[in-house]
């Protein structure tokens, strides 16, 4: 049919509008980058959206110390190909400056933390925006968020005070002190992320894949034994083939047990999954019904 | 893809029927299920699962049982992917339903099967109509309660047929629903053999919303300037609004009128021969004339207005009412400049759709109002281009988005 649009290119097309309004609207914008799948192609839209010219904002990245080591390591081959600055924002460095305190029990994780990390690398670099990957598909609260999300100058939200978003008019106007996180995959679902990953050729970390690891059983997830996580007393260790389906910190990240070692496997997996990414493998979202919308209230990405 | 919005009074069973959309159709996957399990539990209900959990996402409304903020599900069939805009329907949050509608191609009105249309309901079909939705479907609701009577689907199809005719809703489709037991949203309906059309997902996977776009007027918003001064590149990066423009073809630059040619339509995978809506692209001309932000690219002998002054349609969103005199920034396309309220002509009066005189406009209330833009928009009618005949009003001392307009008329 003549003019028809697929719709993973109508995505792609809305997402760019998106990206290029917050450079027109904005004086210091950053993009976040995990190295995980969906800032992979958040980083690609970015490329897109102003070639031929360079990234005309710097990347930056909340590192837990608790990452992957695969995950950094694509991180900074990543940026490097692209030639965009990375700016890295340590949670350890966060810990050490007492703005926070190390959670402690078995389900410590640094996860909440890097909330004033993030907040206070905003303040320091005064960065009145900062895109995300973040989709509405992922989580309850993320259903409700705006493309255009507003923060106060304490970097919390209130849902209550989000802008009406009409038409593809988005309103990014911020006072000193303020910001606003944006997220142009805010209507790409899980699929369409990896499909158009499949799509443009991109790499993304290899623990994406299936291989082997040793695991162990925690709250009904699959946690790989390492560094930052020990399986608890008595609980057994196996080694199996698994995958990660999203890539948070080490220890609250679950694994799935899974073959898929190419992206069309995953994507096979994916299109017939009865669970969701975050419901089989964020131990985070878990420890209360309302875990996310706190931590986005609190200024969590 | 297609997007729509669903509205309907608080009470009358829409996240239910999302839910059951979702849930008939295998959308629903099992940790949602099982938190939906568990949230039903805390609710005292007849331990039965309440759907509309699923769509309430925010702490507030779960404790309140009422939706508060516009909720975006996506899924898929094998014909086609969709996004739902849940638009809340407490009369408090109209803002949010206007925000839904603006980027919907169909809407989906719930009406009680036992109630009389109620004003919610009218208010709802009013923002479709005005939005430009071009297809809106009602679904009767709660059919189980009126013992699945076809006197009762016709008694509120004529009610509401008799209230549409007055809007200009090109697509009208009437569906007699269940959604608690699942009648006629995903699977036909045993209990009512007298309804020929078809369910809710089938419709909705097949209307027509294709020529729903605007291919005709070329109409390109300059979005942002991208410099390569290694190559000595010039571009001027943006999304297509509306019409086709291809290489070669003669422009001219609004507001200034210069007039050039498109050198090069470009995209990051390579040169095109052309761009249409909703394509992101970014162009070249074959003349050095002076083009920002905020200008527009079209054809000499087809343009927008460029309006000093425009009559549109406001849909209020703001705590403090608009008031003739008051100042606002309107933001159109790319373009942010200065607006003036000259005059209100009327408000509608959403139960009866009468005009009435109006010397402020409050929240939720829509009516028509002549602004002054001294820096000059380029626009369309609304009903000839949604892009290029829309606007937000935003109140530059707190920030806030407090209006939503659509063009009826510009003046020069």
């Amino acid at each position: 049919m003549a003019y028809e649009v697929p719709h993973l290119r109508a995505l792609e097309a809305e997402a760019i509008h998106v990206v290029r309004e917050i450079h027109a609207q904005l004086d210091r914008p950053v993009l976040l980058f995990s190295g995980g799948k969906d800032s992979v192609v958040l980083l690609r839209l970015a490329e897109k959206a102003f070639w031929p010219a360079a990234l005309p904002f710097p990347v930056l990245h909340v590192d837990t110390g608790h990452n992957f080591p695969e995950v950094l390591e694509f991180r900074d081959r990543r940026i490097g190909e692209i030639g965009a600055r990375l700016i890295v924002a340590s949670v350890e460095a966060t810990i050490a400056a007492g703005r926070v305190e190390e959670e402690r029990g078995p389900r410590a994780s640094r996860n909440r933390l890097q909330t004033t990390t993030l907040l206070d690398a905003i303040a320091e670099h005064r960065f009145d925006a900062a895109l995300g990957g973040a989709r509405r598909d992922e989580e309850r609260s993320r259903a409700k968020e705006r493309v255009f999300s507003f923060r106060d100058e304490f970097g919390q939200w209130e849902p209550r005070r989000q802008r009406p978003e009409l038409w593809d008019l988005y309103n990014g106007r911020v006072r000193p002190g303020e910001h606003v996180r944006v997220f142009p995959l805010s209507n790409w679902t899980e699929l369409d992320v990896w499909e158009y990953i499949a799509c443009e050729g991109l790499t993304v970390p290899s623990i994406y894949f299936a291989h082997p690891r040793e695991v162990f059983m925690h709250d009904g997830m699959l946690f790989a034994v390492g560094p930052v996580v020990q399986p608890p007393e008595g609980q057994p260790v196996f080694m199996t083939s698994v995958r990660y389906r999203t890539v948070g910190d080490m220890s609250c990240t679950g694994a799935v047990r899974s073959t898929a070692s190419s992206i069309d496997a995953v994507i096979r997996e994916i299109a017939a999954t009865r669970v969701t990414e975050r419901g089989e493998t964020r131990a985070d979202d878990r420890y209360c019904q309302d875990g996310m919308e706190t931590r986005k209230r609190e200024g969590y990405f | 893809m297609l997007r729509f919005v669903t509205a309907g009074s608080v009470d009358d069973g829409k996240s239910t029927l999302i839910g059951r959309l979702l849930f008939d159709a295998r959308q629903i996957f099992e940790d949602q299920l099982a938190w939906i399990a568990q949230a039903s539990e805390g609710r005292g209900g007849d331990g039965a699962l309440d759907l509309a959990l699923l769509t309430d996402g925010l702490r507030d409304e779960r404790a309140q049982g009422i939706t508060i903020d516009v909720a975006y599900r996506y899924f898929a069939t094998a014909r086609r992917r969709f996004i739902i805009a849940d638009a809340p329907g407490h009369l408090d949050y109209t803002r949010n339903m206007v925000t839904g509608a603006s980027t919907a191609d169909v809407a989906v009105i719930l009406i009680d099967a036992r109630r009389a249309v109620p004003s919610q309901a009218r208010r709802h079909a009013l923002i479709v109509s005005l939005l430009g939705v071009s297809h809106l479907v009602v679904c009767v609701n709660k059919m189980d309660l009126v013992e699945y009577d076809a006197a009762a689907f016709e008694r509120i199809v004529a009610e509401f047929t008799g209230f549409a005719t007055r809007l200009e809703i090109r697509d009208v489709t009437f569906i007699p629903v269940c959604a608690l037991h699942g009648d006629n949203v995903v699977e036909r309906s045993v209990a009512m053999p007298w309804y020929r059309g078809s369910p809710l997902l089938y419709h909705l996977e097949h209307v027509h919303i294709a020529s729903d776009r605007n291919l005709i007027d070329a109409r390109f918003p300059v979005q942002c300037v991208t410099r390569e001064p290694a190559r000595e590149f010039r571009g001027y990066a943006g999304r297509m609004a509306a019409g086709v423009l291809r290489r070669g073809d003669d422009v001219v630059v609004l507001p200034s009128g210069q007039c050039t040619q498109i050198s090069h339509i470009l995209t990051f995978e390579g040169e095109v021969e052309e761009a249409y809506p909703p394509l992101a692209v970014t162009l070249t001309l074959t003349d050095p004339v002076a083009v920002g932000r905020g200008d527009l690219l079209c054809r000499p002998d087809n343009r927008p207005t460029v309006a000093r002054a425009v009559d549109a349609m406001v849909c209020w969103m703001g705590d403090r009412p608009l008031t003739p005199g008051a100042r606002y920034v309107m933001k159109h396309t790319t373009r942010a400049v200065r607006a003036q309220v000259d005059a209100i002509h009327y408000e509608i009066d959403v139960a009866t759709l009468h005009r009435r005189p109006a010397s402020a406009l409050a929240r939720n209330d829509i009516g028509r109002v002549r602004l002054r833009v001294p820096d000059a928009i380029l626009a369309d009618p609304y009903r000839r281009s949604r892009a290029t005949g829309s606007f937000i009003l935003i109140d530059p001392t707190t920030n806030e988005t407090v209006g939503g307009g659509m063009v009826e008329g510009a003046t020069s």
